[in-house]
């Protein structure tokens, strides 16, 4: 999906992925292969058991990968979704993005076990935890699962460590957490720790990095420039598309 | 030629849209090797197997996610609710999943959700709701309740053809009792049209489901005094077809209008607002309730014998009516 795309999407333009219809990351496009999911959070998992079931009833070669967060784990529909693709061994790999606060709650108020894992162990698929903020980590740890769901042998839930350096939304300061875990966790910034292992290794220079920052921000500006001049929806868009309208809709 | 049962004639459509189209399959709760609560899947299991039969957990928000996935994947996914009160434990993936991606993201969803609805066998609170407004309620989905076998075949197989998420509610009450001689061609009822089932000039009584049989006989037994009677069975209501009920209102003047579901809510105030709207020059009289009253479904069959609307209840509603 183009920046553009997205940040019209955010901008509320019919240029948007959902033309306006809705906001922020509720957005997909099914030539991409991306599924939109809703504000009700764990819906997507049952979403994507079915998803997988579709590809394991076809004998496709292909992988679901389902994101959430550590809130929506305690959604019923999470653990519906989970069991439903365990007891099915669907191709689907369950990713955790752990960063600790669901809007303001903590982890222990969301949950009485240690880890998200931990819940994989009631549904017989492993559960792998792996520190969120080691990009090559993670990538280890997703090709491991996608390997095992592609061999037939069902899902994988990856809990990914992490931490949320901002408030749920804008409007949130996120007063109600400790600063010195922002602190523990902006030494462990993903990006930043990825930058050094490659300089490192001499894969990438300091000019080398402050190009590619230059290149990205100058993407970042014209994409938000270009979708601020692209116009909103017609207002009797709000009558199209609720249900089916021909081919070319 | 061999009478169908309208559940017999359920399970043919989908049956017969299951050879037609590899896309479509079943998965519900013992819908595989014990065939379904109510049998509508019998033998499905040895002829499709068990990818295409697919037995769930008991888990109705997780069977209708599944559907809604595999069915952006491009299948046609049959989700079974065993009982149709089960269906509010999946009321979030369906209102706001199913019903709302094609509006939000251009994504279709063609699942079917089906399951038995309706009272009058005395199975209680949780076995009997007629829960069809929540979603007709909710913009995006089609919701069809059938009362005859032909439109149990016919609207199962539209359902299942159809690229929006369809909530079909088949009455049990009327499945062994109703049956007839089905067509051998491959035939669908269209989602959103009304069918008359008794022309008449006095009154319209305007229903669906198991309340049709009710209209049907409170009008042979008016027929004796002379009120003749019009019954539309709207098969579909969401979309419902409006000018089949305002030509009828438009040539009768009166109408009643009569569900199992309870009052407040009902679909008979939607439809009431509709005639008052578009109609109101035609009228001659009252627009006439007859619905549940606004309980659960009680299940001591004295109780349950209270809260459906019965011959009697329209027998003299109409008489009031024709007096009018």
């Amino acid at each position: 999906m183009s920046l553009r795309t997205i940040l019209a999407q955010y901008m509320a333009r019919k240029t948007g992925a959902t033309r306006g219809k809705d906001g922020n990351m509720h957005m997909g496009d099914l030539s991409k292969n991306l599924i939109a999911f809703v504000s009700m959070l764990g819906d997507n998992v049952p979403v994507a058991a079915g998803i997988g079931l579709s590809m394991k009833m076809r004998g496709q070669d292909r992988v679901a990968l389902c994101f959430f967060g550590d809130g929506a784990t305690s959604r019923g529909d999470w653990h519906e979704g989970i069991n439903m693709a365990s007891v099915w061994k669907v191709p689907v790999v369950f990713i955790c993005n752990n960063n600790q606060y669901a809007y303001s709650t903590p982890l222990e108020r969301q949950m009485a076990v240690e880890n998200v894992a931990d819940r994989a162990e009631a549904y017989g698929l492993p559960g792998e935890i792996v520190d969120g903020n080691d990009i090559l980590a993670v990538w280890d740890c997703a090709t491991r699962a996608i390997e095992r769901a592609r061999a037939g042998h069902g899902p994988t839930l990856i809990e990914c460590k992490t931490f949320r350096m901002t408030g749920h939304s804008a409007h949130d300061d996120a007063g109600y957490v400790p600063p010195e875990l922002f602190a523990f966790w902006e030494e462990r910034d993903p990006i930043n720790r990825f930058e050094r292992f490659l300089t490192e290794r001499g894969l990438i220079t300091q000019p080398g990095i402050d190009d590619l920052q230059r290149r990205i921000n100058h993407e970042i500006d014209e994409a938000i420039q270009i979708a601020e001049k692209d116009p909103f929806p017609e207002p009797e868009d709000c009558m199209k598309d609720v249900y089916y309208e021909g081919p070319n809709s | 030629m061999a009478l169908t049962t309208y559940v017999e004639a359920i399970r043919q459509g989908i049956w017969e849209e299951m050879e037609k189209d590899e896309r479509v399959f079943v998965l519900g709760e013992d819908v595989g090797i014990y065939g379904g609560a109510f049998k509508v899947t019998a033998g499905m299991l040895e002829r499709f197997g068990e990818w295409r039969i697919v037995d769930t957990p008991i888990s109705e928000s997780g069977i209708v996610g599944a559907a809604i996935g595999a069915a952006l994947m491009g299948m046609r996914p049959v989700a079974e609710m065993q009982f149709a009160d089960f269906i509010s434990c999946a009321f979030d993936q369906i209102t706001n999943f199913a019903a709302k991606c094609r509006y939000r993201w251009g994504a279709g969803v063609p699942i079917v959700v089906r399951g038995p609805s309706g009272g009058g066998v005395h199975g209680g609170p949780f076995h009997s709701q007629n829960p069809e407004m929540y979603y007709v309620h909710t913009p995006g989905l089609k919701v069809v309740c059938p009362s005859t076998a032909y439109d149990a075949k016919g609207l199962i197989k539209a359902a299942i053809r159809d690229p929006d998420p369809v909530i079909y509610f088949e009455h049990k009450f009327l499945y062994r009792r109703v049956k007839e001689e089905l067509p051998s061609d491959d035939f669908v009822v269209p989602i959103g049209k009304a069918a008359i089932r008794r022309a008449g000039t006095d009154i319209t009584v305007v229903t669906y489901g198991a309340m049709v049989y009710i209209a049907l006989e409170a009008a042979k037994e008016l027929e004796k005094e002379g009120i003749d009677l019009e019954v539309i069975d709207l098969r579909s209501l969401l979309p419902f077809d409006k000018e089949a009920v305002l030509d009828s209102v438009r040539k009768t003047n009166k109408v009643i209008l009569l569900h199992e579901d309870t009052r407040i809510g009902g679909f008979a105030g939607e439809l009431a607002a509709v005639i008052s709207e578009e109609a109101f020059e035609y009228l001659d009289g009252p627009i006439r309730r007859i619905t549940a009253p606004d309980t659960p479904v009680p299940y001591s069959p004295p109780l349950e014998e209270f809260f459906l609307p019965k011959v009697s209840d329209v027998v003299r509603v109409a008489r009031e009516l024709y007096a009018y």
